[in-house]
């Protein structure tokens, strides 16, 4: 689960964020939502890691990343947080089972092929494993960062508008399967989004104003 | 892993890292090439020379006659007489004097008149058979024996000269009486008799031959004796006008046929020549002023191998260094190529890297993910050029081995001077690689992604 208390975060000159604390349970999923600049992406970030909050704390199973030197964070990040990006990037020389296996192995030091295939397997993905990523579809390409997001089994999964770039039946099915597979994983799930179709799909929301 | 990402990373851009290959491979095998070469050129120059303070000769040019009579290599200055040297070969400031007569070849092989001190200055033991005694008994070098197949008992005729198309000398055949171990020095291309047999043979030569041939022969600088029988006691004397007697009697002893007795028949020094002496003095000091004397009293020269050794080195040493300054060019021009396929592909790598910090990597693994992809690209050049450079020598080898007698190893190692060339190519790889690897290490993740 992951909790927050008074984030403040500042880029500096003008922009300053306070964030409201927010809560999300293992296998619950929250919704944040809210317009352009009141710092969706920033909140993400922070949760995330890549970004350290000015003050306040954040609790990942009662461990306060705000707190983490930068090395540890990265390790701590590798094994315990997944993200789900706008964009799905990948290391474009690399398969799609090759980048699954290499988040496995970032995270954990293990190279989890067989769980790795097992998830892609699941995600429908069974054709593509050997294929690069440049080779599939958006939606498929969504679909292996989510694979990749889950290998190390995270407490917390991040998603940063992973539908805007997706027709309604797709934006519907990603939906879906990010909200069982929190469940599946008993993961806590955290989408940033001002899509209206999952405004109206997920009802514990955030509106950052 | 990361060495993983840094192998598919390389081969996902082919164009680029073959650029960058092609250009080390070439620059290592440049370098690699002259280091072996010059090595190897150096150390075969100076072990023949080893042992030998003065080279007497004909006059003319000294470093002519140090590469004609020293590294066989070059036609002769000329002919000196015999006795005449033999006044100076029996100084007592002189510790041995070996003197040279050459003749003709044997396939290309050159057929010296020598001494057996000639052997026992280049320490060539016999591998097979006995040392040279009689007229006409050779002892071949090791590659003479391996390349003309040559055993014990063997019989041969020379051709005239130092080409394998020379006329052949038919009247006479050469025995092979030892075989010569390896030396790796000149010994090795050479086939060795005494200095009569090569007297005897152009005796003969020249009994059957026109006037062509005789003034070709000088030309040549063969050593030969234009004596007759009739003349030979009128000793040096006989030396200054043999041209007029030689074509004089010519004819008139056309049908005097007598080769079966020649053999036997103790030939007389007198007013034969020979062409070079290979000097080692037992007085340091008589070394310089022979240099002076000689050629000032006789007709002959006195030149120093060491002196015009070094003047060779110092004189192709200017193309070589130009040979070296274009290959350090060159890997310069692969490590800006290196560094400019790093840095335009970082834009586009840039989200790859925040990726892969996202999903737990530090920074210090983006660092080394960026010079391993740099390094990987030079130790390949480093090994492609050192084999590319290796054969390039055994294709130099190959020429130089059919025009001098002179033949280079691929297969040795100049430990350091190539482990220097290494660290200087891995230095190569690891300049390029740095600031893009910087740029990798000091990346902002969070601005990367929100600028998507």
């Amino acid at each position: 689960m992951i909790s927050t208390k008074n984030i403040a975060f500042s880029y500096g000159k003008g922009t300053s964020f306070n964030f409201p604390d927010i809560v999300a349970q293992k296998g619950s999923t929250l919704l944040i939502t809210g317009g352009s600049g009141k710092g969706k992406t920033t909140l993400l970030h922070l949760l995330g890691g890549l970004l350290k909050p000015q003050s306040g704390e954040i609790n990942i199973d009662n461990t306060n990343i705000a707190a983490m030197p930068d090395g540890r964070l990265d390790n701590f990040r590798g094994k315990n947080i997944g993200f789900v990006l706008q964009q799905a990037y990948f290391v474009e020389s690399l398969t799609v089972l090759e980048n699954v296996v290499l988040a496995s192995w970032l995270g954990t030091g293990r190279q989890a092929t067989e769980k790795a295939k097992a998830l892609l397997v699941q995600l429908g993905l069974q054709d593509q494993l050997n294929k690069l990523p440049s080779r599939l579809s958006i939606g498929q390409q969504q679909r292996v960062s989510i694979a990749r997001a889950l290998i190390n089994d995270p407490k917390l999964l991040l998603a940063d508008e992973p539908t805007s770039s997706l027709d309604d039946e797709n934006a519907l099915t990603v939906a879906d399967m990010l909200d069982r597979l929190a469940r599946q994983f008993g993961t806590a799930l955290v989408i940033v989004t001002h899509d209206q179709r999952l405004k109206d799909r997920f009802l514990n929301q955030i509106n950052l104003s | 892993m990361i060495t993983k990402i840094a192998w598919k990373n390389i081969w996902f851009k082919p164009l680029n890292t073959l650029l960058s290959i092609i250009l080390l491979t070439a620059s290592v095998a440049i370098i690699t090439l002259l280091i072996l070469l010059q090595e190897q050129f150096e150390k075969k120059f100076n072990s023949n020379v080893e042992g030998i303070d003065l080279v007497m000769g004909a006059q003319g040019s000294p470093l002519q006659l140090i590469l004609s009579a020293v590294y066989q290599v070059d036609a002769p200055t000329g002919n000196i007489s015999y006795t005449e040297a033999k006044t100076w070969m029996d100084n007592p400031f002189v510790e041995t004097a070996i003197p040279l007569a050459f003749g003709d070849n044997y396939n290309g092989f050159k057929i010296v008149g020598t001494t057996p001190a000639y052997l026992e200055h280049y320490g060539a033991k016999m591998a097979q058979g006995k040392i040279f005694r009689e007229n006409f008994e050779v002892v071949v070098g090791s590659a003479v024996a391996e390349k003309m197949q040559l055993k014990i008992g063997d019989e041969f005729f020379g051709s005239h000269g130092d080409s394998a198309e020379g006329e052949v000398h038919d009247t006479h055949a050469y025995t092979v009486t030892g075989i010569a171990a390896k030396t790796g020095k000149v010994v090795d291309n050479l086939i060795l008799c005494t200095i009569p047999s090569v007297w005897a043979i152009h005796d003969h030569g020249h009994d059957h031959e026109g006037e062509n041939a005789h003034n070709h022969e000088h030309a040549e600088g063969e050593a030969h004796d234009h004596n007759h029988e009739a003349h030979a006691h009128e000793g040096s004397d006989a030396h200054d006008d043999h041209h007029n007697h030689a074509e004089a009697h010519t004819h008139d002893r056309e049908h005097d046929h007598d080769h079966d007795h020649d053999h036997e028949a103790e030939i007389s020094e007198a007013g034969k020549e020979i062409t070079a002496v290979l000097l080692k003095m037992k007085n340091k000091p008589a070394l310089l002023s022979w240099q002076y004397m000689i050629p000032m009293n006789t007709k002959m020269q006195a030149a120093s191998p060491g002196k015009e050794i070094n003047r060779l080195f110092s004189l192709f040493g200017i193309g070589l260094q130009a040979l070296q300054y274009l290959a350090y060019g060159i890997m310069l021009i692969s490590g800006i190529s290196i560094f400019i396929a790093l840095f335009n592909t970082l834009k586009e790598r840039k989200y790859e890297f925040a990726l892969l910090r996202v999903n737990g990597a530090s920074r210090t693994e983006l660092l080394s993910l960026v010079l391993i992809e740099s390094l990987i690209l030079c130790v390949t050049g480093f090994v492609f050029g050192t084999i590319v450079g290796r054969i390039g020598l055994v294709l130099i080898s190959g020429s130089s081995e059919e025009e001098f007698k002179m033949s280079f190893n691929p297969f040795t190692f100049v430990w350091d001077k190539e482990g220097y060339l290494f660290l200087l190519t891995i230095a190569v790889g690891i300049i390029a690689a740095l600031i893009p690897a910087i740029k990798a290490y000091s990346l902002n993740i969070s601005k990367t992604l929100a600028n998507a």
